[in-house]
């Protein structure tokens, strides 16, 4: 087991080296950007650039650029949005806005969906079953924007009852910062809902019809604690990772939510990076988000082997 | 010793065995289905997914036919007409309450109100439809008690534009005497001067300059002076040394023959014009915009169905280029297996480990001025999104390649070829092509979002996209909703109905895996 999430590790930290490495070439292959003249930030930017080697080859340049962020934890400095500033503290002030709405898009969005997913299930090939499945169908087609216009025009503009876009500051748990979050919260919280929902259903339907659930009635369990002490726990094997993985990605956020409701987090931070072409941040943010990307993936894969005992983890099948 | 019989058999020595007698085996009477045929039986059982097929085959034909049937094309822009709700003239004019170009003005008062009704008055179009509430303020004012009135108005907003002031060149000029001439259509109105206007204020040169003013007002602020009888009293010019060039068209009713028509400008003339009838001056018919028009002035249900055909068109080419390079890997490495199939994955592991935001990105900024905007915006879709349909049908190989009729075909001398795409694939048909069709979506979603973020900027070439309609229409979203409305709800039902289609077809052809997702 250990020796498989090692083995999972290093695979992930070649593939992102390999990642880093493409990204980083195809990038300072561009031109860079032009600097304003006569601003102050100009002349460090300037220097920063001759001490990351811009006009030395590119396998130099990488070498200096990891040996920065290893030796100095240093990402670089925007050279366009935010001239002079450092990519990396830019990054971290930008992080708890994201965390925060993403956070309370979970814990939202887990209980109702695994409820919703436990009642369709039980209720199976009933209408209530086909109603759940069918809306939670739609609602994983329609993009997030279409729901963000939705509660944007009818909540916030309609009955007012939500402000527009997310309040500015710091303060992040105040009871206003909650409320003005609530819409990107559940812009978002939409999608996991019925992706929790789905998930659920398709597990918990397939562990109900299966030999152990006939087994817990015949030997006297009520329907009910066969349910919860059998059925239940055996879909948790599914469920559990999931929501392991979208803890990992809480991090990484939702572009488009971010930037209808202005939520100053890191997605609104990598877009504007993108169409302001700000290629330091750039770099930095895909790195980011790769790692982000591979690691819920192996947060999944792992989970499952500790959840369950009965899969071995790195096994040929 | 025994005579040989077998030596001489002569043709008419056989005979056959059942001549008069009949096979007891009864013929199958029913015809024989093949895989596809028993496919489309299951699939046509499921109503929901055929409902989802119909609503694409409807889609499909607005995306078809919505820019052929509109007078419009992408192109057509109109700098006045921006963000205006739906109105056909033939609808509006039953007064239905649809497709009557109407808007809601909350809190009008008494004064905005009568310039509503002045508009109305001199173009001969209110554009007053209906006075849904009056509200009463009651105030004192130096000790008095006065009573104020504001009005929830709903207007029809293309008339609501009324009389605008525009410079035109002196040919412009005569060309709309000549449509006046020709159709009896009053585009040209006579100009007004302030001095006419505020004939009690001394000094006009702070006053607005509000071309729908064209009666004379007691106040700078605007308010109407009335006559005996409450009508409007008309603050029309007739100066003659102001004008330019001879008016030889018809005039408005109220006019004497002496008003003007034009100030002159150096060069050209300036003149005062409705705008509704300059439209139709300039289009040859009246605005009819069935879901209104977009921040550009665009109609928005020929801006629709071409972002449509783009959308569809896209998502098609690059299922399609999709599945057959990772049908062609997935198919080399599931048949091999082995050291290539792990390299192979290896490689896949690392493209598939970059976001998409990041691909099509570094495409747009290293392809797009090399090749255009489209080719690598395709390009971004296909490095990374062919990876899906390789590991479905590398598992697909897994699973046939060990089975007896492909051991039979390679000891028949078969090469690996002719066993992968011969024997095997056809195996996995069903599920590629129901992968397929679950693909679509997919491209159409991420497209969306991309052009919705303005990552690509895809307006130059192929005039519009959904996105870029959305994120206009989001933009505006509280004055004009229906804006975001109409492109919102073509890619949801489009989306919610492919993904329908999709999973009935897969259901229909692995009937095993029916029921256990979504």
């Amino acid at each position: 087991m250990v020796k498989y999430a090692l083995k999972r590790f290093a695979l992930m930290l070649m593939t992102l080296f390999i990642i880093t490495a493409i990204c980083f070439v195809l990038i300072r292959l561009l031109p860079p950007v032009q600097l304003p003249l006569g601003d102050p930030h100009t002349e460090v930017v300037e220097a920063r650039r001759e001490a990351l080697g811009y006009n030395r080859p590119i396998l130099v340049q990488f070498g200096l650029y990891l040996k920065a962020i290893f030796t100095r934890g240093d990402w670089g400095i925007s050279d366009k949005l935010y001239l002079g500033q450092d990519v990396l503290k830019l990054f971290i002030s930008k992080l708890p806005a994201t965390m925060l709405v993403n956070l309370y898009s979970i814990i939202f969005s887990i209980p109702i969906g695994i409820a919703l997913g436990v009642f369709a299930a039980l209720k199976k090939n009933t209408w209530i079953d086909h109603a759940i499945s069918t809306l939670t169908m739609v609602v994983i087609s329609v993009p997030s924007f279409v729901y963000a216009f939705l509660l944007q025009y009818f909540l916030s503009y309609k009955i007012s009852l939500f402000p527009f876009l997310m309040k500015g500051g710091t303060d992040y748990f105040s009871w206003s910062m909650f409320v003005s979050m609530l819409p990107a919260v559940m812009s978002l919280s939409f999608g996991s809902i019925a992706g929790f929902t789905r998930t659920t259903r398709a597990e918990l339907t397939e562990v109900l019809t299966s030999e152990f659930m006939l087994l817990a009635r015949t030997k006297g369990l009520t329907k009910r604690q066969a349910t919860v002490r059998h059925a239940f726990k055996n879909c948790m094997v599914v469920i559990v990772p999931a929501i392991f993985g979208s803890f990992v990605g809480i991090l990484g956020g939702s572009f488009i939510i971010e930037k209808i409701f202005s939520v100053p987090g890191v997605g609104s931070l990598y877009i504007n990076s993108i169409n302001g072409r700000d290629y330091p941040l750039f770099m930095m943010l895909t790195v980011f988000y790769t790692t982000i990307g591979l690691a819920s993936g192996i947060v999944v894969d792992i989970s499952y082997g500790f959840i369950d005992p009965r899969i071995r983890m790195g096994s040929k099948k | 010793m025994e005579k040989n019989t077998n030596e001489h058999i002569t043709p008419d020595m056989f005979e056959f065995a059942q001549k008069d007698t009949f096979l007891h085996d009864e013929k199958l009477k029913t015809k024989a289905r093949g895989y596809f045929a028993d496919a489309l039986l299951r699939f046509k059982k499921n109503k929901s997914s055929v409902v989802a097929a119909w609503i694409i085959g409807f889609l499909i034909l607005f995306a078809i036919f919505s820019p052929i049937i509109s007078p419009y094309s992408v192109n057509d822009k109109d700098v006045v007409y921006t963000n205006y709700p739906p109105y056909i003239p033939s609808i509006a004019e039953k007064n239905i309450g649809m497709f009557d170009g109407s808007y809601t003005l909350n809190s009008q008062n008494e004064l905005q109100l009568a310039s509503l009704r002045a508009i109305g008055q001199e173009t001969g179009m209110d554009p007053v439809i209906e006075i849904l509430e009056t509200y009463e303020t009651h105030q004192k004012f130096r000790g008095q008690d006065r009573v104020t009135y504001s009005y929830r108005v709903k207007v029809n907003s293309y008339f609501m534009e009324g009389v605008r002031t525009m410079v035109l060149s002196y040919e412009e000029y005569e060309k709309i005497q000549q449509f006046q001439n020709e159709t009896g259509i009053q585009v040209l109105y006579p100009v007004v001067e302030k001095a006419d206007i505020y004939v009690k204020a001394k000094d006009t040169s702070t006053a607005t300059d509000n071309p729908n003013i064209w009666y004379q007002c007691e106040d700078l602020k605007g308010t109407p002076l009335l006559d005996a009888d409450g009508n409007f009293i008309p603050a029309y010019s007739s100066n003659p040394d102001k004008t330019y060039g001879e008016y030889h068209s018809q005039r408005i009713a109220s006019d004497p023959g002496t008003y003007i028509y034009n100030i002159a400008k150096s060069g050209s003339v300036q003149v005062r014009l409705c705008y509704y009838n300059y439209y139709i001056y300039k289009n040859g018919h009246e605005p009819s915009y069935v879901m209104g028009t977009d921040i550009m002035g665009r109609d928005l249900f020929c801006a629709i169905g071409t972002g449509a055909r783009f959308s569809l068109i896209f998502a098609v080419v690059v299922s399609a280029i999709n599945l057959t390079l990772g049908a062609i890997y997935g198919a080399i490495q599931g048949y091999y297996g082995g050291t290539i199939d792990m390299v192979l994955d290896r490689i896949s592991d690392v493209l598939s480990g970059v976001p998409f935001i990041v691909v099509a990105t570094l495409f747009q900024l290293h392809l797009a001025q090399k090749v255009g905007v489209l080719v690598s915006f395709l390009f971004a879709f296909v490095m990374t999104g062919w990876i899906g349909m390789a590991a479905l049908t590398r598992k697909q190989f897994y699973r046939f390649k060990g089975q007896e009729y492909v051991l039979a075909a390679k000891t028949l001398g078969a090469s690996d070829k002719r066993l992968m795409f011969k024997h095997i694939f056809p195996n996995s048909l069903g599920t590629i092509i129901t992968s397929c069709v679950l693909v679509i979506p997919g491209v159409i979603s991420s497209e969306t979002s991309l052009t919705y973020l303005g990552i690509v900027n895809l307006s130059s070439v192929v005039g519009t996209c959904i996105g870029e309609l959305m994120s206009q229409g989001q933009a505006a979203m509280t004055t004009s909703p229906h804006a975001m409305l109409f492109p919102s709800l073509f890619v949801s039902l489009l989306l919610i109905s492919f993904n329908l289609f999709g999973n009935g077809l897969r259901d229909a052809f692995n009937p095993s895996t029916r029921g256990t997702e979504g």
